[in-house]
């Protein structure tokens, strides 16, 4: 399975979710697939996508927020996978497309072949954390993972893309995409 | 000096209403107050506080980061590619360790380019005394509205009991 696949069976489970997206890739082919106004393409500052989730959820109990996370963005800020157990936000849900490499640079290896991702996050106190590594898993996981209450942990296992693609870049300018985000948050206020 | 209670009811009347950040011995007072209080997030990096402020503001939060200056290196890269270029603003209280070059070596370089960093990230900032806080929280409050940056408060030993 490769990172457009698995987006393409998540993607279409999503009701009102708010995504915060990690750079590189999963920012931007989730943007080529389907843009929306409740996702958050973090296009620098790797690692936090979690952080920027957490500070939404923590204040939006009401709205589920979702990461997009990748392996190499996970290792990098584990201290938040921590915190995420500590905290248990029942409205977190953390999605982690790990292809084992750093795939926006080359394909450069990351160390999570080694390093079981979800082990972390149920150690830490994720309420739920589970792998799939197929497509028809991931589907049915799917239906299932946003409905339950959080903090939960999802590590999809994909296969890096070795081949040379052209995938187009965020085209919006961060302070539009903050400003929708924005928008995005407030708009289901009743 | 100042009190942590002081300083934080400071906070509170001009409108900062979310707060985390890495502790340091100079406002060990705040915290304690933070967290007799409720609600403070004792966060695991500087920069991941940077994030974490970065999507509290998103949410309508108006959010404190707390942090020594060791801390600051730590998120240049969060500033940089995240609360500026986003326009994600927060207060930085940034406690001066190594200030005037009276502290341990680990401190020393770091207290010595503190002001250089915030200038090199044109990230306003103004030095706290213990007569000023009321008017230098006012004043971070008001440029972080005009600016939609972040903004610094460097505090020096001595401000905070």
């Amino acid at each position: 399975m490769k990172l457009a696949e698995a987006l393409s069976a998540i993607i279409p489970v999503l009701r009102d979710e708010l995504v915060v997206h990690a750079n590189g890739f999963i920012s931007r082919e989730s943007f080529n697939l389907n843009d929306r106004p409740g996702n958050f393409y973090m296009i620098g500052s790797m690692g936090l996508a979690s952080s920027i989730a957490l500070g939404v959820a923590l204040n939006r109990p009401d709205r589920k927020v979702v990461v997009f996370d990748g392996d190499g963005n996970v290792l990098m800020n584990l201290g938040s996978v921590a915190l995420i157990g500590a905290l248990q936000p029942a409205n977190f849900f953390h999605v982690v497309f790990d292809n084992e490499v750093y795939g926006s640079t080359g394909n450069q290896r990351t160390i999570s072949g080694q390093v079981a991702l979800e082990e972390i996050a149920r150690s830490s106190g994720y309420r739920r954390a589970q792998r799939v590594d197929s497509a028809a898993a991931l589907r049915s996981a799917a239906q299932e993972f946003f409905v339950q209450p959080g903090p939960s942990f999802l590590l999809i296992k994909i296969e890096p893309d070795f081949a040379e693609r052209k995938i187009g870049r965020i085209t919006h300018e961060p302070p539009q995409i903050a400003a929708r985000f924005v928008a995005a948050i407030t708009r289901t206020e009743q | 000096m100042v009190t942590g209670a002081d300083f934080l009811r400071s906070l509170l009347d001009t409108g900062f209403d979310f707060f985390t950040g890495v502790p340091c011995s100079l406002v060990k007072s705040l915290i304690a107050t933070l967290e007799e209080r409720g609600g403070y997030i004792p966060e695991t990096r500087e920069d991941a506080a940077v994030g974490l402020a970065a999507g509290a503001y998103m949410a309508g939060k108006q959010p404190v980061v707390i942090l020594q200056n060791s801390g600051l290196g730590v998120c240049l890269n969060a500033l940089a590619s995240l609360s500026l270029i986003y326009h994600l603003p927060c207060l930085l209280l940034i406690t001066w360790r190594g200030y005037q070059g009276k502290d341990a070596p680990e401190h020393l370089i770091m207290g010595e380019i503190s002001p250089t960093l915030l200038d090199t990230l044109r990230i306003p900032y103004s030095v706290l005394s213990p007569e000023t806080v009321q008017d230098a929280i006012r004043w971070a409050s008001d440029t972080l509205t005009q600016t939609h940056k972040p903004v610094a408060l460097l505090l020096p030993p001595g401000v905070m009991q």
